[in-house]
């Protein structure tokens, strides 16, 4: 009969959480940010299919880094959590801090089941609030913990570095577009500091703007929008974005 | 809703029975919902009376309702059920939306609902029938749609005009003669708000304009702009002027003989 080897608890944790953290840094990094109006995600993603951000409900969005098929599950998951939420209570009942602790729930106990590899996703959760103090964001590691974040934040292969630059740069009440720009100076930063151009057909934009008339404040930004935004003044607020959104793609859906 | 029938199917319309029971339920029910298609896009309204028996339930009920950004539906029948349904069909559509990425067609949603109503058959043969009528802007054909139902679920695409509920028969002859082609928006819903009038002449189950509580009809336009309810203002502008030209002429607009 052969012995297993003996392996200490703290080194089979430190293995998963190095093997989980190894497989979120091979994924592109993405940004979460707020600004006067609402909450932006900002990511590269050459796929126009397979997205990074999604909504989730009326007031609350769902950013994932890392593998796909993992976080797509747990996108899904949360969708449902929300839907059935909502319709067994009422709509208001759907908070974005409920969610994150589902989700803390999930990636925790696939973190610690044995049987089980870790997943290797980083999620962050975002809530609009009715003025910029609501605003709620939450970044979901793979271990199942809750950080509770402000301003910005970034998840994804070169996080550390991105968040370092966009603590000194953030500042409350920027305008979209400035926010927009802002998060892209970050994504295009290389870990040897070097700068890269991130091309407006590369990104992924998406908005929790409480400025939207409608429920449901989620909507992506892309095509000429994206680009006016990226090289136009700051002068654009979001409204005059949004009002150019409803005539340009003409209701367009995501 | 195969997630919610796996979950929590006691949330779920339609699986539930009756206790058999003598005679009638006595329930709340909507009464008449009418639709009308211009170039561009359509019209969907309903009057706000609820009746029980011969009482009138409810004085400003509200019997239209945004299915999602594109469609809408009104019901007609046993109030508390059809809200109900209602909500549900709006959860799915929300919910294939956000999974999928993408919408469900136009048709596909009218199939949706079609399947709910037939779930409720049970509660219908026991008086509890539920019959809306659903509308929408149809992206793909670039045109606003018209779908009615019966009880069974049997699902018709109408051309036009359309109605449902116990004054729907006054209000489709009204629609019948008033109907043209070529409606503009502002003529579309001034159409609808007609044939309510006329339906609620009629029937004593609907409601007419209410100037002195201010309850007016709930008009609803759905074009590629996406929905939007006619403010309390623009509602009761067009209720308002309509019920002026009925002081002279009880019987509304005149159609030609010939």
């Amino acid at each position: 009969m052969s012995t297993p080897f003996y392996v200490s608890p703290q080194q089979a944790m430190a293995d998963r959480a190095e093997y989980a953290r190894k497989g979120i840094a091979r994924g592109r990094s993405l940004v979460v940010l707020q600004y006067a109006d609402g909450i932006v995600f900002v990511g590269e993603n050459p796929s126009r299919a397979l997205h990074k951000f999604s909504e989730i409900y009326d007031r609350i969005g769902f950013a994932a880094a890392g593998k796909y098929n993992e976080y797509e599950n747990l996108r899904i998951g949360g969708v449902r959590y929300a839907d059935l939420r909502g319709y067994t209570y009422d709509r208001d009942d759907v908070t974005a801090r409920g969610l994150a602790n589902v989700y803390a729930q999930t990636l925790g106990t696939i973190f610690s089941s044995v049987g089980e590899k870790p997943y290797e996703v980083e999620l962050v959760v975002a809530e609009v609030g009715e003025t910029p103090e609501g605003d709620q964001i939450y970044r979901l590691p793979h271990d199942g913990s809750i950080v509770d974040e402000h301003g910005s934040v970034a998840v994804g292969g070169n996080a550390e570095q991105i968040s370092g630059y966009l603590d000194q740069r953030h500042r409350d009440g920027m305008t979209l577009a400035e926010a927009l720009k802002l998060a892209v100076q970050s994504l295009s930063r290389d870990t040897n500091g070097s700068e890269r151009e991130i091309p407006a057909e590369r990104l992924e934009v998406a908005v929790l703007d409480r400025t939207r008339p409608q429920k449901r404040k989620f909507r992506r930004i892309g095509g000429r929008q994206l680009a006016r935004l990226l090289e136009g003044g700051g002068a654009e607020t979001a409204s005059e974005a949004d009002a150019d959104a409803e005539t340009e793609s003409g209701g367009d859906v995501e | 809703m195969d997630f919610l029938s796996e979950h929590q199917p006691e949330l779920l319309p339609g699986k539930r029975t009756l206790p058999p029971v003598q005679g009638a339920i006595e329930a709340p029910h909507g009464t008449t919902i009418v639709a009308v298609t211009f170039p561009g896009g359509v019209v969907l309204a309903g009057d706000r009376r609820a009746t029980m028996g011969n009482v009138i339930a409810q004085r400003d009920i509200e019997k239209v309702f945004p299915a999602d950004e594109y469609s809408a539906v009104g019901i007609a029948g046993t109030a508390g059920l059809a809200v109900e349904m209602v909500k549900l069909f709006q959860l799915e559509l929300e919910h294939f939306e956000k999974v999928e990425g993408a919408q469900l067609s136009l048709e596909g949603k009218a199939n949706r609902l079609s399947t709910m109503i037939r779930s409720n058959l049970g509660m219908a043969m026991q008086g509890l029938a539920v019959v809306p009528l659903f509308a929408g802007f149809d992206v793909d054909r670039d045109k606003g749609r018209i779908f009615s139902y019966d009880v069974t679920g049997g699902r018709s695409e109408e051309q036009g005009y359309a109605a449902t509920g116990s004054g729907s028969i006054f209000a489709r002859g009204a629609m019948k003669k008033l109907f043209r082609n070529d409606l503009s928006e502002a003529e579309a819903t001034t159409l609808v708000v007609q044939a309510l009038y006329d339906a609620a002449d009629d029937d004593s189950a609907t409601g007419g304009p209410d100037v002195a509580r201010r309850i007016y009809p709930i008009v609803t336009v759905i074009t590629e702009d996406g929905y939007r309810r006619l403010s309390e203002d623009e509602a009761s502008d067009i209720a308002r002027s309509v019920l002026e030209r009925r002081l002279e002429q009880p019987d509304g607009p005149r159609a030609a003989l010939l």
